[in-house]
């Protein structure tokens, strides 16, 4: 382009940057300005601006209308987890904007990026008690990273933009925006998007300090047992290539947390399994062993340390997190390492000595083989024709290779699904870690699924918390959205089942729910369906799901009081893991 | 570690709702706030957020590192009551008479530093301010007398080594770079969602 073409190219788009648009409109542009293309909502009237805004821009956003306010959010997250975007839901006023609270609030305490805007009424109205008039801004305080009420259009590009640098910047976290009725018909002067790249008050990733880094590589360099353990901050920061160079310079094994599964393949030579609750024996049982313990991107959950003041007594501790306010929170680290992982790791490794542990990874091993025989082998191979929840898990594991994304919902079959399943890539496991919410795993597929298209998304979820977001089915049914669906049925709530079962003297107080036919259902969504029970079915089932061209449902019905084992039993410590 | 008194101080930007953000991180855990006072600070646009309670100091470095979370809070500082200079102020409404007939009730008011604010005919407002305990002192001393209504104020309060906000603020202000977005390998194979 020669230079008056390009003077007149940028005169025209200073002219373009002037416009009189709506409050409405002024969402669409900023959404199309972070590269939105995806959006999960459900309109309402006091939304219904956005959406006549968003009729003219339905090409470029895609909106995905969901069944229920809750799958928009867990959707939302399902897109932000497997595409390392922010998730964008809609919904309107009072009863829409607080079904979004469940979401919220486990995107707040898993870190999902999200961002909600949510209609009000006119600003005029507010605190009269009108029509679907809820005080959204304060009931969702607690469970947004930060909220925001907008009540004049011309405030809209400027808080879409702190919004969505919030929500995906430092730790992120869920952000919601309510704009009052009279704010999306307001006609304004938009004068052009300017991403937001500083907010005064906020800093999303503390200054790293080299003396810390030092003095951790010198621990790391000494230790004779030095055990590593790593959460979803490796995910969100997208550090997987620089966490796998620390570790394997380094020769440390490593453990994942729930949500950090997936981000080193799960054969890794120095992987040895997850913590927690019922995770893998070794690591549970090593973390009281070790000499220096090094936690990277987790936040030590009661559901992995297990009985806190019996934890790691014996250890180091060398803690690297995003979040300042994690440091000690839980267990008090000798050396806090402030940062984002993405620039610490490297730091790391750089002084870190090449090493193997050959010995001591040696004893990780030892524990596994006594977990195969006591608790894998049974699992994989029953003396019984029932089958178990899994030998499903094996056979998807032989049908994906590993190549596919798992959504899990809550319960036994999470536990179980999280323990076997085996992943080759980052961004692949996408469960309700903190907040255990049942009912997230299908409205979540549905967005896992959009977050990365091309790739196989498999939910497995239990009897119970299927029928919590089961209403979804529409979503996937109006939207074709191509997800393979295993509902593990036990004809229990089962976790629960097993607690009462553990520590309540059998006392199975109403744990035993009644489901309809599942694949009788998922017809009446014309969504294909089986169901199976006998082992020699199985197979053939699941490959049979996964040829298929769209959404398929596949009922395992699997042994009733089968338990969840290793198991570390509440206020024990993790080296007091039950094998049965 | 022992239960005491700290003055958390924060500095935070002047956002409607703010207040209910860093009153749920207290709530949220069961701990009372003794006192709360929100005020502007030496710079404009900047507020301060003077908080008394009465906590371990673990628990109150946790507390200071929650707040600082908030994406509307520069900075939050603890402090001990001997790192503080500190202020509380209190109005004492008392009947008029009984100052005029008793003579030692008007000793007490200049034993205690109190200020006459509004003088009627019925009823006189007298202000003192000062630590907690000297205004306990003089309620207790007052209530025989017929005192007709208190109030007193949050507590204010200074840290004596603080060089002031000017120069933090100024680091707050340097301006970071944003990150980038690392967008996922399969995105944009849009088509490929549709299958059925």
């Amino acid at each position: 382009m020669s230079t008056i073409e390009l003077a007149a190219e940028k005169a025209k788009s200073v002219i373009q940057q002037v416009e009189n648009i709506s409050g409405g409109e002024a969402v669409m542009k900023a959404l199309l300005c972070e590269k939105v293309n995806t959006i999960f909502g459900y309109p309402g009237g006091a939304i219904m601006p956005i959406y006549d805004a968003l009729y003219d821009y339905q090409e470029r956003l895609h909106h995905i209308l969901v069944r229920h306010e809750q799958g928009a959010v867990h959707a939302a997250q399902g897109f932000a987890r497997t595409s390392g975007k922010t998730g964008v839901v809609f919904a309107t006023s009072g009863p829409g904007a607080t079904n979004l609270v469940t979401g919220l609030a486990d995107a707040m305490i898993d870190s999902t990026p999200v961002v909600c805007i949510t209609g009000q009424v006119f600003a005029h109205l507010l605190g009269t008690d009108a029509f679907q008039e809820t005080d959204v801004v304060n009931i969702t305080t607690p469970v947004t990273k930060w909220n925001y009420q907008v009540t004049d259009a011309s405030e809209i590009p400027a808080i879409l933009a702190k919004a969505f640098y919030i929500a995906r910047t430092g730790r992120p976290g869920p952000v919601l925006i309510d704009i009052t009725k009279n704010a999306q018909l307001q006609k304004f002067d938009f004068t052009g998007y300017t991403p937001c790249t500083h907010i005064r008050s906020y800093r999303p990733k503390p200054y790293v300090r080299r003396k810390y880094i030092e003095q951790a590589a010198a621990l790391i360099n000494e230790a004779k047992k030095p055990f590593i353990i790593f959460g979803q901050g490796i995910i969100l920061g997208k550090a997987e290539k620089e966490f796998r160079e620390f570790i394997e310079k380094s020769g440390i094994p490593a453990a994942w947390t729930i949500l950090g599964m997936s981000a080193i393949p799960t054969d890794h030579p120095l992987a040895v399994g997850m913590l927690g609750m019922h995770g893998n024996y070794g690591p549970n049982v090593l973390t009281n062993d070790c000499d220096v313990l090094i936690a990277v991107g987790m936040r030590f959950d009661d559901r992995v340390t297990g009985r806190l003041d019996k934890y790691a007594k014996q250890a180091k501790v060398i803690h690297l997190d995003i979040d300042p306010s994690e440091i000690d929170k839980n267990v008090k680290a000798m050396i806090p390492v402030w940062g984002d992982c993405k620039e610490t790791l490297p730091l790391l490794t750089e002084l870190v000595q090449k090493k193997t542990h050959p010995e001591w990874l040696q004893r990780f091993r030892d524990f596994q083989r006594e977990e195969e025989k006591q608790c894998i082998e049974p699992e994989m191979k029953p003396s019984t024709d029932v089958l178990s929840m899994g030998e499903v898990i094996h056979q998807i594991n032989e049908l994906t290779k590993g190549e596919a994304i798992i959504v899990s919902d809550v319960g036994q079959h999470q536990m179980v699904a999280c323990r076997y399943a085996q992943f080759k890539h980052s961004n692949s496991n996408i469960t309700s870690g903190g907040l255990g919410t049942m009912g997230f795993a299908l409205p979540a597929a549905i967005g896992a699924k959009f977050g990365a298209p091309a790739r196989t998304v498999i939910a497995i979820i239990g009897d119970g918390g299927f029928q919590m977001t089961i209403q979804e089915l529409g979503t996937i049914m109006q939207s074709k959205v191509n997800v393979k669906i295993v509902i593990l049925n036990n004809e229990f709530l089962g976790m629960v089942r097993q607690w009462q079962e553990l520590f309540h003297d059998r006392r199975y107080s109403f744990v035993d729910i009644t489901s309809p036919d599942f694949v009788a259902v998922a017809k009446g969504y014309y969504i294909e369906g089986r169901s199976v029970s006998k082992r020699d079915e199985l197979r053939n089932a699941l490959s049979g799901m996964l040829d298929h061209q769209g959404p398929y449902l596949l009922e395992v019905k699997v042994g009733k009081e089968n338990n969840v084992f290793p198991m570390v039993p509440q206020g024990c410590s993790v080296a007091e893991i039950r094998l049965k | 570690m022992q239960k005491q008194e700290f003055t958390i101080t924060v500095y935070t930007e002047n956002q409607i709702g703010l207040l209910n953000r860093i009153a749920i991180i207290f709530s949220r855990r069961k701990i009372n706030i003794e006192s709360l006072n929100t005020s502007p600070s030496e710079i404009e646009s900047v507020h301060r957020f003077t908080i008394v309670i009465n906590e371990t100091e673990e628990v109150v470095r946790k507390l200071c590192r929650q707040i600082e979370k908030q994406v509307e809070v520069l900075k939050a500082y603890f402090n001990t009551n001997d790192e503080l200079v500190w202020q509380e102020l209190a109005l004492y409404k008392v009947p008029t008479e009984i100052i005029a007939d008793k003579v030692k009730v008007e000793r007490l008011l200049r034993e205690y530093g109190a200020r006459a604010v509004a003088i009627r005919r019925d009823y006189t407002v007298f202000e003192t301010s000062g630590h907690l305990e000297e205004i306990e002192g003089l309620i207790r001393a007052l209530e025989p007398y017929g005192l007709i209504e208190f109030v007193r104020s949050a507590r204010v309060a200074i840290i004596k080594d603080s060089k002031g906000f000017h120069e933090k603020l100024k680091e707050f202000e340097s301006v970071e770079p944003g990150t980038n977005v690392i967008e996922n390998e399969y995105l944009g194979k849009q088509d490929e969602v549709f299958t059925m």
